[in-house]
């Protein structure tokens, strides 16, 4: 069982954790063309890295998004903060 | 002579004796015995049947390091199957039976199995059975495999305990290294937890003649009191089974037999592993027959049970450990033979309750042949927990390694054979060092298998794997030992390998002309020993895993004889009244029809969405257009996930210009919730807008059909009701009796309905106020399966139901704003795939059969394809007959085709039609 550290609640258990996608994935202008593959790539595809990963989890209870930073090696927890605010 | 108990040996408790029986035979124990200790003592001498040839199996080991004796074990009514008869203590009338023997180990029918194993070695299944059909073998093969057989009574009080606990440190085994550590960590002020798998601490110190000076019982109580004093805990009969992520150490605490085992999540800052060493078998022809075992296994079934597993002894072992185990042997009485293994040719045979050994020509007898090849230490855990392991030529087997951050071995675990090291060692975990390993007296001699020695020489005891098939194996070049464990099931038998693994990858290592290490060890992963389910399951049932939501108007539906039912999480009215459902829906879908019907809507979500950017959010997070919405307006609308399928439906009231509320399905509230939360913090200004679930804030009522208006009109509400003032699609707020109330003129029924939503401490009142007001009008009290009958009836679909995983909003018909917004969003771009455009795509329709009622999931097909499937039906009250729902690949331009409807090997015929069959203009709804 993994501990996360949710930037508002502290560590908590995995469980109460829901992954919401890799950081970065910008959202296409649908009010432009947008091509098909370019479309495809961001519903689908991942970047799965091995290492760093930086991520974009909702801890449950509190509803809150926010970034985790973890190694998807070593299962280390790197860090974490609000999806708004990076730290300084 | 035979296998008997010793006077003065073991810690079982003489002055209680127990009964039980094995194999239908009745025989007795002692308190403290296991069931195999108990069998021993009474000179059983076959206790099994391995897997695949049904030999003849006697107990190899003391403790979960024996794959041999498994049984199904029952005790007053309560049936456990494939417990290890090592690991089992005895209770009075206990019932055990080997597994996999008919009709006992002794006599069993499949016996003769074993003469057919030249044909039956490593890769038989994959290779026999492929012509014609693997399948046409498959259920005769099924049934002769497996172990135990499971009971079909529930034992509903078989339930496992489940504690999350931490500690600073947690001590791993209590024998002489591990009881030192924990009473150094505790003594040294640190919170410590020292877990032990047996009933009484001590590991093998019972087998020594004094412990620091002492004698064992009293030293292992010494340290146990000591322990206890300085604020440490000690957990019998537990077992740390696995290192999970994080360093989560999963521990069993084993209970009396039948009750289920608790679950301990530990955490601890720092583990210490003194889990020990095991003994590992020596491989040689007919390595397998009842009476050869372990040399430790019999030292230790003497120590702790007092049993001597015969007179005559012979011993084969390679290392200087052996003399603590034969000077035990000894002094309990038994004359013992030293045998070289390297003097070859060397093998066993089958006497007459004896064991045969023959070595250079010469042929003897003994009670039974203890063998030892080397200590192999326990480091299950220490992989686990990602820890490295090094080969050592010393002791001919793999140590740990650097130490993982938080674990540190000791002991025998880590190879400390010597007892006074061992305790410095352990002192020194305690209080947070690792030492150096220091150089050992232990000595031993490299003994492996030989390839290409003649003779079955069995690897796997429990799965029967010899050398044979190892040689096959590689032959084959399934040479990773990865492949040779899946090849030939080495080492996955119940005990997972704990004696096989060693003498396997050895022999795997000597076939390739490699080393040990250059072949490697399997991947160990938890559980260390087997456990039943249940302790992952826990309390995690019923309604502990899924709790029902309830109705604030749950006792008033009671009270008029409701039939409660779970609908999608919440426990519902189903319909009302005792008499034959489906008699009684009919009745009240005619009421609510014919005059006017009380439906309680409670569970509709209510999510409210506030804020500056409410509008703009919402006319994002909807395929319909949100922000033109004039306020006390409503609108119906759907979500789409980005694929843009369809993920809820619902209607969507402006009740301000900055507030909304979003109604979505009632079992899809959680769900909707986390999306509008997700896309409100990712992409959007989370300040401008706010998100604020008010589900179970309040209770709705919903009156419709005819008198609908009727009724609430009688309630003496300050608004008009009039269709031309209070049309369709919106929104009133007032007072009933001094309290707010919300109505909604919407209508999922099909006939003019007004859902009235008010806090729900007052929603009793405001009911029964209805339901006075009603009487006069023929008001009837209607549950969810009349309104799902009356929903069908009007062609107004059940997300999840008449939609799946692929309908998106134009193949139900509402095609708008996939043409017209203009706006961006969710699915958007996704609408306008190839995909998206496909004319055969499952659009809905309705369906009219002449043969009475479609079932519900029957396919329509044609040239033997299917081409959708029908996703409601019902008979209808309302038009006497019967009517479907179906998805149906490019049905909106099929309109009265006739399709052929297939369902378990049956077809008929239906007419394709528009999906609505009441109320076509829409007549009664605006009425």
């Amino acid at each position: 069982m993994q501990i996360f550290p949710c930037p508002f609640c502290g560590e908590r258990n995995e469980t109460e954790f829901h992954f919401a996608g890799e950081l970065g994935k910008i959202r296409p202008d649908t009010t432009a063309d947008v091509e098909a593959d370019a479309w495809a790539r961001y519903l689908y595809t991942q970047r799965n890295e091995k290492g760093h990963v930086r991520e974009v989890w909702m801890h449950i209870p509190c509803a809150e998004l926010f970034v985790l930073e973890r190694d998807s090696v070593t299962m280390d927890v790197l860090g974490s903060h609000p999806l708004r605010k990076p730290p300084k | 002579m035979s296998m008997r108990r010793i006077d003065n040996f073991g810690l079982v408790d003489r002055a209680k004796p127990l009964s039980f029986s094995f194999d239908g035979r009745r025989y007795r124990g002692f308190d403290g015995d296991t069931v195999a200790s108990a069998l021993i003592a009474s000179d059983v001498r076959i206790l099994g049947r391995s897997f695949k040839y049904h030999r003849p199996r006697g107990l190899w080991s003391a403790w979960s390091d024996d794959p041999n004796a498994i049984m199904d074990i029952s005790q007053n009514g309560r049936v456990l199957p494939n417990c290890q008869a090592s690991t089992t203590y005895l209770e009075d009338a206990m019932s055990a039976r080997a597994v996999n023997a008919w009709p006992s180990a002794a006599r069993d029918i499949k016996g003769g199995l074993d003469l057919f194993h030249r044909w039956l070695g490593a890769g038989f299944y994959y290779k026999t059975f492929m012509w014609p059909d693997w399948h046409l073998f498959e259920p005769a093969i099924r049934k002769m495999a497996g172990l135990g057989s499971v009971s079909q009574d529930v034992l509903s009080d078989y339930c496992a305990d489940q504690t999350f606990d931490h500690c600073d440190v947690l001590v791993v085994g209590g024998g002489a290294a591990g009881l030192t550590a924990a009473r150094a960590a505790s003594e040294d002020g640190q919170n410590v937890c020292l877990v032990d798998d047996q009933r009484l601490p001590g590991g093998g110190v019972y087998q020594m003649q004094s412990v620091d000076g002492q004698d064992p019982s009293d030293w292992v109580a010494d340290q146990c009191k000591a322990i206890r004093t300085a604020g440490g805990r000690i957990l019998n009969q537990t077992t740390a089974y696995g290192v999970y992520d994080h360093g989560l150490i999963g521990l069993m605490q084993t209970h009396r037999f039948g009750v289920a085992p608790g679950l301990i999540r530990m955490r601890a800052d720092r583990v210490v592993l003194a889990t020990g060493a095991l003994d590992r078998p020596i491989t040689f022809p007919e390595n397998d027959r009842p009476g050869i075992m372990s040399l430790a296994g019999s030292a230790e079934l003497l120590a702790r049970y007092g049993v001597l597993v015969g007179q005559n002894l012979a011993v084969v072992a390679n290392h200087s450990l052996a003399e603590t185990s034969i000077a035990l042997l000894t002094r309990a009485g038994a004359e013992i033979t030293r045998i070289d293994p390297k003097v070859r040719p060397f093998k066993a045979y089958k006497g007459a309750r004896a064991t045969g050994l023959k070595q250079g020509g010469h042929a003897r007898l003994f009670d039974a042949v203890l063998t030892s090849g080397g200590m192999t230490p326990v480091i299950h855990l220490w992989r686990h927990m990602g820890g490295k392991l090094d080969w050592c030529e010393t002791r001919q087997a793999f140590l740990p390694a650097e130490t993982p951050a938080k674990m540190i071995a000791i002991g025998a675990a880590n190879g400390t054979f010597e007892i006074d090291v061992a305790l410095e060692e352990a002192r020194c975990a305690g209080i947070g060092h690792a030492s150096l390993r220091a150089d050992t007296r232990y000595h031993i001699t490299a003994l492996w298998p030989e390839p290409a020695s003649k003779g079955r020489q069995w690897i796997d005891f429990q799965h029967d794997v010899t050398l044979k098939d190892i040689e096959i194996a590689a032959q084959e070049n399934y040479v990773s030992v990865e492949h040779l464990k899946r090849y030939t099931t080495l080492g996955m038998a119940s005990d997972q390998g704990k004696t096989s693994n060693m003498a396997g990858l050895a022999a795997m290592a000597a076939l390739q002309g490699q080393s040990i290490p250059e072949v490697g060890t399997t991947t160990f992963r938890p559980p260390f020993v087997p456990v039943p389910l249940e302790l992952y399951r826990g309390p995690h049932r019923e309604q502990n895993w899924h709790p029902l939501k309830r109705l604030p108007l749950e006792n008033t539906h009671r009270a008029m004889g409701a039939a409660l039912g779970e609908y999608g999480g919440w426990l519902r009215p189903g319909w009302y009244g005792d008499g034959d459902p489906k008699t009684q829906i009919a009745a009240e879908v005619r009421a609510a029809r014919t005059s006017v019907g009380l439906f309680d809507a409670s569970p509709l979500g209510k999510i409210d969405v506030m804020g500056p950017d409410a509008a703009d959010f919402l006319n994002f997070i909807y395929y319909n257009t949100i922000n033109t919405m004039t306020v006390g307006s409503i609108r119906y609308g759907f979500m789409l996930t980005e694929a843009g399928v369809i993920y809820d439906d619902g209607v969507v009231t402006r009740m301000a210009h900055n507030h909304f509320v979003v109604s979505c399905s009632s079992s899809h509230v959680d769900g909707v919730r986390m999306h509008l939360e997700a896309w409100r913090q990712d992409g959007h200004d989370p300040d401008n807008i706010y998100i604020h679930d008010t589900t179970q804030h309040w209770a709705t009522a919903t009156i419709t059909g005819p008198k609908a208006r009727h009724v609430l009109n009688s309630l003496g509400l300050d608004i008009d009701l009039d269709g031309a003032v209070f049309a369709h699609m919106s929104l009133r707020e007032t007072q009933w009796q001094g309290t707010h109330v919300r109505i909604a003129r919407v209508s999922f029924s099909g006939d003019t309905s007004f859902e009235v939503s008010i806090r729900a401490s007052r929603a009793a009142s405001l009911w029964d106020a209805l339901v006075r007001a009603g009487a006069p009008f023929g008001l009837c009290a209607i549950g969810i399966e009349a309104m799902s009958i009356m929903r069908a009836e009007k062609g107004y679909i059940i997300i999840g139901k008449d939609t799946d995983g692929e309908t998106m909003p134009h193949d139900l018909g509402f095609a708008g704003p996939r043409i017209k917004k203009t706006s961006a969003f969710l699915g958007d771009r996704s609408l306008h795939t190839d995909k998206a455009n496909d004319k055969a795509r499952r659009q809905l329709v309705g369906l009219i059969s002449e043969n009475g009622l479609l079932p519900t999931g029957a396919h329509i097909v044609h040239a033997g394809q299917s081409r959708g499937y029908v996703t409601s039906s019902y008979d209808s009250p309302t038009l006497n007959g019967p009517i479907a729902l179906a998805l149906i690949a490019n049905g909106h331009a099929r309109m009265g085709e006739a399709v052929e409807i297939w369902h378990l090997g049956e077809t008929q015929t239906a007419e394709i039609c528009a999906p609505c069959f009441f109320d076509i203009k829409g007549e009664q709804l605006h009425a």
